[in-house]
């Protein structure tokens, strides 16, 4: 029994990190409608910032602050938003599809340049440091337990956080240059820079979530940083319905249950000369379920409420 | 030095010919395709199949031409790989992207391109295997053109830059000379226009996608010919033939011909001062670049 309550603590804790990532993902794409081609990027930034600021100095590698866990949590996120300002700057002006390229790029290049970096931690990646307050908990399941409240509380906080942004006149902002660009444009507002805030906010939000699993896992490799992440987030984003934080949320519990559950039910019930080709037959179901949903469901299962205007709402 | 010059230039005439058929859909479609690199992996195995089945049907025709290691089941096989590759993007457009369009919304093409390489990409693999595979066995010793500076050339990259550099005549030839040229160009300045004039947007659509097929097809045996093919040939093709569509000018056909040089150039001489490991790196630096100094490429206009 206690296994599995500590596997579900697991599996809510991984679920949970990866719903702050899709939180900001949809802060970009479905509020604002940026697409982020390389998620795994500021994801990854997230992830090796915090464990580089937050672990005591290593051997030929970067970093060795050893700073306290939250600031170095703090600083991984800003490193996510560092990221996304150079990104963003260069490309916001642009046609949107520069941007879809300019992320795919960055994603492809970070993974390239924690693999071959040796102060990165090269292809063997960073032991991190020792999960924080572990002595008060001891190691077990109630440190895995608190550890998911910890996580618990930041995506309640990122929701209710998004949730205000997106009621908030910025918010109103978002979905005008979203929906028409030129009119929002006529009437004084800059486009360009807002789109730029928002890119940003959901990067940090991303560098969150990927600052938490790395502390999850206490290790950071290449193989974390791959581009079928930011494919998972994606398929999460848009099966739960792009632009509803609470779709968001629901669409990443629920793929990530069908991701794990395959991944289980292929290694156990397929032929051993299938297993081989485990991740390709996995890779192809995300595929179909991104196309799928496309084209049978764009609006997802949980669609964005859409306000016509506050004072028909209010007035009835 | 020298080496990575001329390896630049036979990696560039394969780039071009990717880039010439994406820089026309996104033009076109509006929409930046990430499934198109796996049209050359698609061209790549087709052609491999069909080499295997007329080298079995007609043992003749499985002599190597010397001195490459091309054989004449190979050339024969590229033809048909460019036919059906080019009817293959015909058919995603029609299954994927045609819908995906109806319903309105450029991001979700973006989205949708993801996914069908994400699909493309692991059957292939689910088909061939994840191996690398090669044309031929035999070993073709390359030739050493001179030793100082050192340089080695495979026959088979010169016949590969000599057979892409024609296939872009060619297209030349059909764009400055035939009315199908100008529809295309006219389509592609101002498609509204255009249909005014007469021109069946849809046809052209179809043969946009046959035309950057084919081409992606040759591209992706060439590469298989220089190289090895395997499933990831598209995903480790994608970001610099996107480069050299950027650095061309989104739209630019002449412009994605040069690009693709350019950053088949870049990318190698890059290795010069870079580990060879950071190469996949390349061509992100060379879009970050051009986004910063002339961010709509050599002959790409500012568009909407």
């Amino acid at each position: 029994m206690i296994g599995v309550i500590s596997y579900l603590v697991f599996f809510a804790t991984v679920a949970s990190i990866l719903s702050i990532a899709v939180l900001g993902l949809n802060l970009q794409w479905g509020n604002t409608g940026l697409f982020n081609g390389g998620v795994v990027a500021f994801f990854g930034a997230g992830a090796y910032g915090t464990l580089l600021l937050g672990s005591a100095s290593q051997d030929g590698l970067l970093g060795g602050f050893g700073l306290p866990y939250l600031l170095a949590l703090f600083g991984g996120m800003m490193i996510a938003g560092i990221v996304a300002w150079i990104v963003g700057l260069l490309t916001l002006r642009l046609r949107h599809d520069y941007l879809a390229i300019a992320t795919f790029g960055v994603a492809v290049a970070f993974e390239n340049l924690v693999r071959n970096a040796d102060l990165l931690g090269g292809a063997q990646g960073i032991r991190g440091f020792e999960r924080p307050l572990r002595d008060t908990f001891g190691n077990g399941f109630t440190y895995n337990l608190l550890f998911f409240v910890f996580v618990l509380i930041l995506l309640v906080l990122t929701y209710v956080f998004l949730e205000r942004l997106i009621a908030s006149p910025f918010g109103r902002l978002l979905r005008a240059i979203r929906e028409d660009e030129t009119a929002a444009q006529s009437l004084g507002k800059s486009p360009s820079r807002v789109r730029l805030t928002a890119f940003i906010a959901g990067s940090v939000i991303m560098g969150l979530a990927g600052g938490l699993y790395a502390t999850f896992y206490a290790f950071i490799s290449p193989q974390d940083v791959l581009p079928i992440l930011t494919f998972q987030i994606w398929a999460m984003l848009i099966v739960g319905g792009a632009g509803n934080n609470k779709g968001a949320v629901m669409g990443t519990f629920l793929i990530w249950a069908a991701w794990t559950a395959s991944g289980w039910a292929l290694s156990r019930f397929a032929p051993l000369e299938v297993q081989l080709y485990t991740g390709s037959i996995q890779f192809v179901l995300i595929g179909f379920v991104i196309v799928g949903m496309l084209l049978w469901r764009p609006q997802g299962l949980f669609p964005e409420k859409l306000v016509v205007s506050q004072s028909a709402k209010t007035g009835g | 030095m020298i080496q990575n010059l001329v390896d630049g230039f036979l990696v560039g005439s394969i780039l071009s010919l990717g880039a010439i058929g994406l820089t026309m859909a996104m033009h076109m479609l509006r929409f930046a395709n990430f499934s198109h690199a796996e049209l050359l992996s698609i061209g790549a195995y087709v052609a491999l199949v069909f080499d295997g089945l007329f080298s079995a049907i007609y043992p003749a025709l499985a002599g190597a031409i010397a001195p490459l290691s091309l054989t004449w089941a190979l050339s024969l096989s590229i033809l048909i790989s460019m036919a059906i590759t080019g009817i293959s993007a015909i058919l995603i457009d029609r299954l994927v992207f045609k819908r995906v369009r109806a319903k309105g919304g450029e991001l979700s093409m973006v989205f949708a391109s993801f996914g069908v390489a994400m699909i493309l990409r692991n059957i292939l693999g689910l088909i061939f295997g994840l191996d690398p595979k090669l044309y031929s066995q035999d070993i073709v010793f390359a030739i050493v053109v001179s030793r100082d500076p050192f340089l080695l050339v495979k026959p088979d990259q010169v016949f590969t830059l000599i057979a892409a550099l024609l296939i872009m005549f060619i297209l030349h030839l059909v764009l400055s000379r035939t009315t199908f040229g100008y529809s295309l160009r006219a389509v592609a300045e101002n498609p509204t226009l255009a249909q005014v004039s007469g021109i069946n947007l849809s046809r052209m659509i179809v043969l946009i996608w046959l035309i950057g097929g084919g081409l992606a097809a040759a591209a992706g045996v060439f590469y298989g010919l220089t190289n090895q093919i395997n499933p990831v040939l598209g995903r480790d093709l994608v970001l610099p033939i996107f480069a050299a569509t950027i650095v061309g000018g989104i739209g630019s056909i002449y412009g994605a011909v040069l690009g693709g040089f350019l950053v088949g150039l870049a990318s190698n001489l890059a290795l010069v001062i870079l580990p060879s490991g950071y190469s996949p790196a390349v061509p992100f630096l060379i879009i970050l670049a051009v986004l910063l100094i002339r961010p709509h490429g050599l002959f790409g206009e500012e568009r909407a």
